[in-house]
């Protein structure tokens, strides 16, 4: 994890304030230094700058526009900002409106308005660029400076995509332009500049910069062993065919997946392939270079890089490949996977002589993919073209060659598609690899999928996991042959009894439905926190209520009703200790896995201070009680949180009891909890009746009294609707046994008679009619005992005596200790009996685990 | 039970319906058997009736004896399962880390993909005990929800396991139970006898086993051992006890002695009805029958009372001295050696445990004969002196 681990930041003010305001006792400045302690480096940042705003995620920074800065009166440091939006920070659901595919490095101009413009100016973690594009331009290729550089194409008001106007258009332009002129003057955070300490701090503020550099070599190693080469083939393949054919077309061959399945073509057809198209590219290539050239020259700003940039193009393509690799891979099935591996192993030797032989062009054509138009102008055109055209960059200066670019790119837009695609997947594998190395617990294959943007996951269905242990998909194998569908009404009638089988509606809990609502949404809409305590007895629907109320909710947020949030649920049964709750709930909220002890730190962080951009976050805690502990700290930062200010978190309680807090809680714990109580009434007969009818809404497969008798039936012992729809299913299959013929049959009473006796009938008398005859007479020798004794224990001597006592008048041998023992052990492990420890031999006390009566009917009857 | 469990089963492979059932029986009714049974006959009809599914069906038999905490239990939930994390039949991480890996696992396959699981949970009122009943809570709650198919299967022999579980747990138990009883009667149990020693027709030797299922037939007309099925059939139902006397009295069988006879019967029933303690007193000398006999006295005159060293020896002196003529009069220490004796074959119990304080002739004891058995043991006892068995049976005969 790369939190800001190298140095402390000094902010002071640059220059003057320029204006103040007396009443209000702010003053206003023109722009900000950020001081670094350890490499001795000052950035200044000025307004109309753009900059990355520390957020949530350490590595996911908010980009944003610097509007203003300005001192209050308590001497704090405040910026007024404009944001930009990421594509992750947009729902999921709304990235559809977009039609179109981002890169990572794509921003939104935001226009919601929910967002706190606001901010401390000690989280401004440095300066980067934005330029802004037109909604048909394409991105054009920056492999310089990633993570530094960021397009805006649209704006996003919550609602909608627009483009932008040419008022914020223009705007941001100038500040670009601004931007530029002091690039050129103070050449302090110039972006292009590697080589000074300051870049590489900045750099190593967003993301560790040794990273991408590890990726390299790795990858390169990875190349050396030959087991990519056969991926590598693949994606030259792959790219090369989307380079043969018209680039407008470039949609559906992404999605071509006759290429994808002809990767495993043998290397000599591949290379066949390759030739193929460094031909066919060549045509293409004249009319579109000579601008692209100029494009990556202005960017890298002097001639002697071109060759640096190549190579890490090169090597950022190879990271695509890599994580392309991947997912082909992971799209197979396990089985495949297996399957595909050991084929590429026999493949090797193969592929090793082709690979060497055609190593140089491969290369060549490969870096034609990625930067076709420079490298290909080197090879052919000759460099005295690239000469010109870099002292015509000179002599313009970085900003004319700009906007020639940006108004020239418009007209190139057959060619700059293209270029489009290339840039797209050397963005891709940096967040893709870093992902999956950070988390290494079974959500992170979840995770990159939700964070990677729309283009990736049309790329990659299943996001990479590799395959060492640690980061093991928890998957259980897939199943073979498909789960049969019902074909009978019963067994249809059966699946929708099943307690699993979710409703349309929760029926009878319309009430405390609208009331755990409307809480959840006032809250939500004030942007508060608060605590709400749900108790009621099992099965009562009180999971499912407030499960039914996120959904809505979260419903009602993408029509946008209601501000976004985050859910998040814990179970009390699902974890292993109290404390693990902490784990949970920060990886549910950013995705990192630490230990219990440092996560409630960090959480305990997060709510406190006032995050600018956070959502606020719904938390479900299920079966609050087992959340105790003796201290009862866990439960007391979960109830903590909510009071704060600026927490933004809703806690929803669940629990069994309803006076728990009184109870378990000490008071200062139970203040916090608050008196947002509510309890789920055990179900009525007629709520029960509901409930299966609506289950079972257009399935004839009930009477009418049928339903009614195991409604009442349940209402009377506990009102559980899970026992209730259990029962109804267990009629449902006794149904079926008992038909002989064909004809369709509904469940009557008599089988719902027969289902409820089995499930309430108590099992005692049966086995102990069941028993042997001296099994039955040593209980018979106990009650004798009871009687004699008045007392209800017993020693098994004493019993012992009855017993021998009870055989000489049936005629029967009487038993031996040992055998008395061994049936007083055997009575004892049904748990007819309870006993002691049985060394104690004949002095063992017995006493009896149902009422004397109960025997005393169970042996009387025959 | 057979069908039902079958039906079940079947559901939850085919259809992908989510199951949990309990049987319940008392020992030695076959709860095993019939579980095993059933998985032999699924497994047979999906390779009947369906070549194309592949039975995929996991099968974690566990067993509440070796996985004696949740812990133990979800790594060999998991190694059986076979799940990514497994290295080797090994499994790593911590407690916390593999249950969340399990419950994710579980929880991202869905009714028509994944492929069933069938957890068998032996002994499962163990599990119970279980802190917080994590495991089983977790089990049955994947079994209530929309996640990847599973049965729960328990087995014990407990009648009031429902009691046991939390009543979360409980509510989410299906409350399927499958009682298992051995509700046959004495005619049938002679089937059983009879079904039990008969050889199969494929034996190799068809003359013989003619001869020998004859002679099966015969013994199970037979009297006798009709008595001593009888008696044994009274006194247990478990199959497991015939299957030991069968064994008892077939070891006897030998080349010379080809057939079972209904003796051999009969001394098997003999030895496996022998009372233990009772077998214990025959091999004692005179002077610790003595002093069993004394102890016998106290009780009789005591009322059940715990006994002390110094009170035993008493009651022997009072003996010796009145009555006896043919026992000669042991020492303390000698008499304090034999007492020992009975102490370390437990046939008298301290009634706590003995301390360095207390004296060890004072420490108070208990008897763990009753009087019958002393009697039983004294009329079977070799070369026992007549006034000793007069003494045993009257205290006051000195009188």
């Amino acid at each position: 994890m790369n939190t800001r681990q190298q140095s402390k930041l000094i902010y002071s003010w640059y220059g003057k304030p320029t204006s103040s305001d007396r009443k209000l006792r702010t003053s206003q400045y023109k722009g900000i230094l950020i001081t670094s302690e350890s490499s001795r480096t000052e950035t200044c940042i000025q307004l109309g700058d753009f900059i990355l705003v520390e957020g949530v995620n350490a590595d996911q920074p908010y980009v944003a526009q610097l509007m203003d800065l300005y001192e209050d009166g308590a001497q704090h440091k405040h910026a007024v900002v404009q944001w930009f939006c990421r594509l992750e920070e947009i729902p999921q659901n709304k990235r559809k409106l977009l039609k179109r595919e981002v890169s990572a490095q794509e921003v939104f101009f935001d226009q919601v308005l929910g967002y706190d413009t606001d901010i401390a100016a000690e989280t401004i973690i440095k300066s980067i660029m934005v330029l802004p594009l037109h909604l048909g331009e394409e991105l054009p290729i920056i492999t310089l400076n990633k993570e530094q550089t960021f397009y805006v194409k649209q704006s996003w008001d919550g609602k909608c995509f627009k483009v932008l106007s040419p008022d914020t258009f223009s705007k941001l332009k100038e500040a670009n332009k601004k931007r530029g002129v002091i690039t050129n003057s103070s050449k302090a955070f110039i972006p292009s500049d590697t080589l000074t300490p300051v870049k590489k701090e900045m750099e190593s503020v967003v993301r560790s910069a040794t990273k991408p550099k590890n990726i390299d070599m790795e990858i390169e190693s990875k190349h050396s062993t030959s087991k990519s080469s056969l991926a590598k083939e693949r994606h030259s393949q792959r790219v090369a065919s989307n380079d043969i054919k018209t680039p407008t077309a470039r949609k559906k061959l992404e999605l071509n997946s006759p290429t994808r399945s002809k990767a495993k073509l043998l290397g000599c057809e591949v290379l066949n392939l390759l030739d193929d198209d460094c031909d066919a590219v060549a045509p293409l290539e004249p009319s579109a270079s000579k601008r692209k050239v100029k494009f990556t020259n202005e960017i890298l700003g002097s001639p002697p890089k071109i060759p640096c940039s190549n190579d890490k193009s090169k090597s950022t393509s190879e990271t695509a490949e890599h994580c392309q690799r991947f997912s082909d891979i992971i799209q197979l099935s396990p089985y495949t996977r297996v399957k595909n591996f050991s084929e590429k192993d026999k493949n090797l030797h193969g592929k090793d002589d082709n690979l060497s032989l055609v190593g140089y062009q491969k290369l060549s054509s490969l870096s034609l993919v990625l930067t076709p138009r420079s490298r290909r102008t080197c090879a052919q055109k000759t460099s005295a073209l690239i000469a010109e055209q870099i002292s015509l960059l000179k002599s313009h200066g970085k900003l004319a060659a700009e906007e020639d670019v940006l108004s020239g790119s418009d007209s190139s837009y057959s060619s700059s598609s293209e270029e489009e695609e290339d840039d797209d997947v050397p963005c891709t594998p940096e967040k893709k690899t870093k992902s999956s190395r950070i988390f290494s617990t079974p959500k992170s294959s979840r995770k990159p999928a939700v964070h990677t943007p729309a283009k990736t996951q049309k790329k990659t269905p299943l996001p990479g996991t590799p395959r060492t242990p640690r980061n093991a998909t928890p998957e259980i194998p897939r199943r073979i042959q498909a789960a049969q569908e019902p074909a009978s009404v019963l067994e249809k009638a059966r699946l929708r009894l099943h307690v699993s089988a979710i409703p349309e509606s929760l029926p009878c809990r319309e009430e405390e439905f609208q009331d755990i609502y409307n809480f959840v949404e006032s809250k939500l809409i004030d942007g508060t926190g608060g605590c709400m305590y749900i108790s009621g007895v099992p099965g009562t629907g009180k999971t499912a209520t407030v499960h039914e109320v996120i959904r809505c909710l979260q419903q009602a947020a993408e029509n946008d009703e209601l501000p976004p949030f985050q859910f998040v649920e814990i179970n009390g049964m699902k974890l292993t200790d109290p404390h693990q709750a902490y784990v949970q709930i920060l990886e549910f909220l950013t995705g990192q896995k630490v230990t219990a002890t440092h996560a409630a730190v960090l959480l305990a962080k997060l709510f406190s201070t006032p995050g600018p951009k956070r959502k606020t976050t719904v938390l479900i805690v299920d079966e609050l009680d087992l959340l105790w502990t003796r201290k009862q700290n866990v439960m007391y930062n979960l109830f903590d949180w909510p009071t704060q200010k600026h927490s933004k978190l809703i806690i929803l309680a669940i629990a069994n009891t309803m006076d728990l807090p009184e109870r378990i809680m000490m008071n200062r714990v139970a203040s916090r909890l608050g008196l947002t109580r509510m309890s789920f009434q055990p179900y009525t007969y007629k709520q029960l009746q509901q409930i299966i009818s609506s289950r079972l809404k257009g399935v004839k497969a009930f009477e009418e009294d049928a339903v009614q008798l195991v409604s009442r039936k349940v209402a009377a012992l506990s009102g559980d609707a899970r026992r209730c729809l259990d029962i109804c299913r267990r009629a449902t299959e006794i149904c079926e046994f008992a038909r002989q013929k064909r004809t369709p049959e509904i469940v009557r009473m008599a089988h719902v008679t027969e289902a409820i006796d089995e499930m309430f009938s108590s099992p005692y008398v049966n086995a102990i009619r069941n028993a042997s005859l001296h099994e039955q007479i040593f209980l018979k020798a106990i009650l004798a005992e009871f009687r004699r004794a008045g007392v209800e224990e017993a020693t098994v001597q004493q019993v012992y005596q009855h017993h021998v006592a009870l055989c000489r008048m049936e005629g029967l041998q009487s038993p031996t200790v040992s055998e008395v023992m061994a049936i007083c052990s055997r009575l004892g492990a049904c748990r007819l009996l309870l006993l002691e420890a049985s060394n104690k031999y004949l002095h063992m006390r017995v006493r009896l685990n149902l009422s004397q009566d109960d025997v005393m009917y169970a042996l009387r009857e025959e | 039970q057979h069908r039902h469990l079958l039906e079940l089963l079947r559901r939850t492979t085919v259809h992908g319906e989510s199951n949990s059932a309990l049987i319940i029986g008392p020992r030695g009714s076959g709860k095993t058997t019939l579980l095993n049974h059933v998985l032999k006959d699924l497994r047979e009809m999906k390779q009947v009736t369906e070549n194309l599914l592949e039975f995929f069906m996991k099968n974690p038999f566990l067993s509440g004896l070796l996985q004696t905490n949740d812990k133990v239990a979800l790594k060999e939930i998991t190694r059986q399962l076979q799940l990514e994390n497994v290295v080797g039949d090994k499994v790593f991480g911590s407690f916390a880390e593999n249950l969340a890996f399990l419950l994710e696992a579980l929880r991202r396959g869905n009714r028509t993909s994944s492929c069933p699981i069938l957890f068998v949970l032996d002994e499962f009122d163990l599990f119970v005990h279980h802190k917080n009943q994590t495991l089983l809570y977790n089990l049955f709650d994947i079994s209530q929800s929309a996640q990847t198919p599973v049965t729960v299967i328990g087995l014990t022999c407990r009648q009031d396991i429902l009691e046991l579980l939390e009543k979360r747990v409980k509510s989410r138990f299906s409350h399927r139970q499958i009682y298992l009883m051995n509700s046959f009667d004495f005619k049938e149990y002679i089937k059983i006898f009879k079904k039990q020693l008969s050889l199969p027709a494929e034996f190799p030797d068809e003359s013989f086993a003619q001869k020998w299922n004859n002679n099966v037939q015969h013994l199970s007309e037979d009297k006798t051992v009709q008595d001593v099925l009888q008696n044994l059939f009274h006194h247990t139902k478990d199959l497991r006890s015939l299957h030991l006397l069968l064994m008892l009295a077939l070891s006897a069988v030998t080349v010379h002695h080809p057939l079972l006879t209904a003796a051999d019967l009969q001394e098997a029933s003999r030895q496996h009805r022998t009372d233990s303690k009772a077998n214990i007193v025959h091999g004692l000398s005179v002077l610790e029958i003595c002093l069993i006999i004394a102890m016998k006295h106290l009780n009789d005159v005591y009322d059940g009372e715990p006994f002390n060293f110094q009170m035993v020896y008493n009651e022997f002196q009072k003996f010796i001295q009145r009555k006896a003529h043919s026992m000669y009069n042991f020492e303390k220490p000698v008499v304090m050696k034999a007492f020992e004796h009975l102490l370390q074959l437990e046939l008298v119990k301290p009634l706590e445990r003995p301390s360095a304080r207390a004296q060890r002739e004072y420490l108070l004891m208990k008897l763990l004969l009753d009087s019958s058995q002393i009697m039983d043991a004294l009329q079977v006892y070799p070369n026992c002196p007549t006034d000793v068995k007069q003494w045993a049976a009257s205290s006051l005969s000195w009188l």
